[in-house]
């Protein structure tokens, strides 16, 4: 977790960009040069074609392919910024900084819950790939308000077993993650989340084990310089989301 | 040709800066830009004893610019004369501590400690901090507090002293003129403008204290303008900053009077972006046939 690890400004080649929903653009990434190694949980600085829009966006590592050496990122239209990002083409090449923030532990054993709520789900693939590639038995639990909110379901089943709910019960179990019936059967040695800011805290309420949250404060340069994006540490300090984050176990912030 | 840049006391390489608050402890960028391609690095807003800032949110962008409360947060000057100062003292490039404080005292307390590092040639000192309760801009928009505050922290402190000014006020010139008359070496400018953001959806102020220091190519303009104004009305250099993207916006800073600039939010969108000045200032003292960047300064026709 803890080597040195090197920042890097680079323009990539987009391999491949298409819309999953209405709101959800996938969007693939590469290089002639070999990408630099990412940890799970990471994210990347992503300059906005939109020259009317000044700061990078922060968005998180949804997959990497060392075989095809492709970085790919699910960005959910918000604002301009996603937008403009969401809506690059084939050809076009993207301005990026990277590899950010800490990622989520590394595992090598034990049976873990990955669980997130629509856009939020994004980082558990790559996060799921790398954990059972350590030995580590992997669960996905995928939240959506529809079942169009599951994204890309095919890839996390081709890694481990995938269960969801939704909202309207349309995909899976009726409700919100924290509802579904794998959570009073089954005990896991950790859990792992990312997604909007009420779910996280529930998760982290139900969870009797180690809970790994992943946070997405606003931020502008997600390199621990500007201290726009902290967060209340367990002490009452406030740290920076970019550097000491995004992932934190829960025991570490003001929550619970 | 040469870029070589005196401030005072201390010479830079070429007077490409970046800013306080924007670029950490420059160790922070050193991944992604040469810091010694600069001519100073500008550390984070330091005070006496250590403070929290403001709360969440502390920013917003807005069109062309940004909006932060940050609030100076830092560990106080002991942490960094302990911690921070042994790990950046060798960077290749001049290291600038930004000094702020809620009283003259603090400031020059602060200063007096900053004095004992060997390697820190010079202060910025903030008395324009939009963010702070007690202090920070309250000397800035005053020039009888600006003057009790420099005074105090030029008898402490013995090095190169700049004084960063506010723009939120009728008359900079006003004020930079009080700092040159207390024996500041130069002045910087601006500091953020005070503003606001809401979000109409949710009926809320964005920030967390409400203001905002704007920040940004929108900020531009007003710059430039003060940073004209005041380079006329006193003697010791004018560092000028606000808005600056590319080397274009540093060499009209620079036309209009200042000796050298500062880098800020543009740290944020490309952090390569204090190397592109530094090369493109050089591509135009070439094209423009200039031997001595301080023949640039002033030089409008």
């Amino acid at each position: 977790m803890n080597e040195i690890q090197h920042k890097f400004q680079l323009k990539l080649a987009v391999a491949a960009s298409e819309m999953l929903s209405e709101r959800v653009a996938h969007i693939v990434l590469t290089d002639d040069r070999p990408l630099p190694a990412m940890r799970p949980g990471q994210f990347v600085q992503v300059a906005v074609p939109d020259g009317g829009v000044l700061l990078r966006r922060p968005i998180s590592i949804h997959d990497i392919s060392e075989a095809d050496n492709t970085l790919h990122l699910l960005v959910q239209t918000v604002g301009r910024g996603t937008h403009s990002i969401a809506s690059v083409k084939q050809g076009d090449e993207m301005d990026l900084v990277l590899p950010l923030g800490n990622g989520f532990p590394d595992m090598t054993e034990g049976r873990v819950l990955l669980t997130g709520g629509g856009i939020g789900t994004a980082p558990l693939l790559y996060l799921g790939r790398r954990l059972k590639a350590n030995g580590c038995e992997v669960t996905f639990l995928l939240g959506g308000r529809t079942a169009k909110d599951i994204l890309r379901r095919e890839e996390y089943e081709a890694v481990a077993r995938v269960m969801t709910t939704t909202e309207d019960g349309s995909d899976g179990e009726r409700g919100f993650v924290t509802d579904h019936s794998l959570l009073g059967r089954e005990q896991f040695d950790a859990v792992m989340v990312c997604g909007p800011t009420p779910m996280m805290k529930a998760v982290a309420r139900w969870a009797s084990v180690p809970c790994y949250v992943s946070l997405e404060n606003m931020m502008a340069c997600g390199l621990g310089a500007c201290l726009c994006c902290v967060q209340k540490n367990h002490e009452g300090h406030n740290v920076c989301v970019c550097t000491e984050g995004p992932v934190f176990n829960t025991n570490e912030l003001e929550w619970k | 040709m040469t870029l070589k840049t005196t401030i005072g006391a201390m010479e830079m390489r070429n007077p490409v800066m970046t800013a306080s608050g924007t670029f950490g402890y420059g160790v922070e960028y050193a991944d992604l830009v040469p810091l010694d391609r600069l001519g100073a690095v500008i550390v984070k807003g330091t005070t006496l004893k250590a403070r929290e800032g403001n709360d969440y949110p502390r920013m917003a962008e807005t069109a062309s610019g940004m909006l932060n409360c940050v609030g100076l947060q830092n560990k106080g000057v002991e942490h960094f004369a302990e911690h921070i100062y042994p790990a950046i003292k060798d960077i290749d490039t001049q290291m600038i501590v930004n000094v702020s404080g809620d009283s003259a005292e603090t400031y020059a307390l602060c200063a007096e400690r900053i004095d004992s590092l060997e390697k820190i040639p010079a202060i910025e000192l903030n008395i324009s901090c939009p963010n702070v309760k007690h202090g920070g801009m309250a000397f800035g928009t005053d020039a009888k507090a600006a003057a009790e505050v420099v005074r105090a922290v030029r008898k402490a402190y013995h090095k190169t002293l700049i004084v960063k000014l506010s723009p939120n006020v009728t008359d900079i010139t006003e004020i930079a003129r009080a700092a040159e008359a207390e024996g500041a070496d130069a002045v910087s400018l601006i500091n953020t403008l005070m503003g606001m953001a809401i979000d109409a959806e949710r009926r809320k102020l964005c920030l967390s204290i409400g203001t905002g220091g704007l920040s940004g190519p929108a900020v531009k303009p007003v710059a430039l303008r003060m940073v004209y104004q005041t380079s006329r009305a006193v003697k010791i250099p004018v560092i000028g900053l606000g808005g600056i993207s590319n080397a274009t916006d540093a060499i009209e800073f620079m036309l209009a009077g200042a000796s050298a600039i500062q880098i800020g939010t543009a740290n944020f969108v490309n952090p390569h972006v204090g190397a592109e000045v530094a090369d493109g200032i050089e591509d135009y003292m070439r094209r423009h046939k200039i031997g001595d960047i301080r023949d640039l300064v002033g030089a409008l026709e």
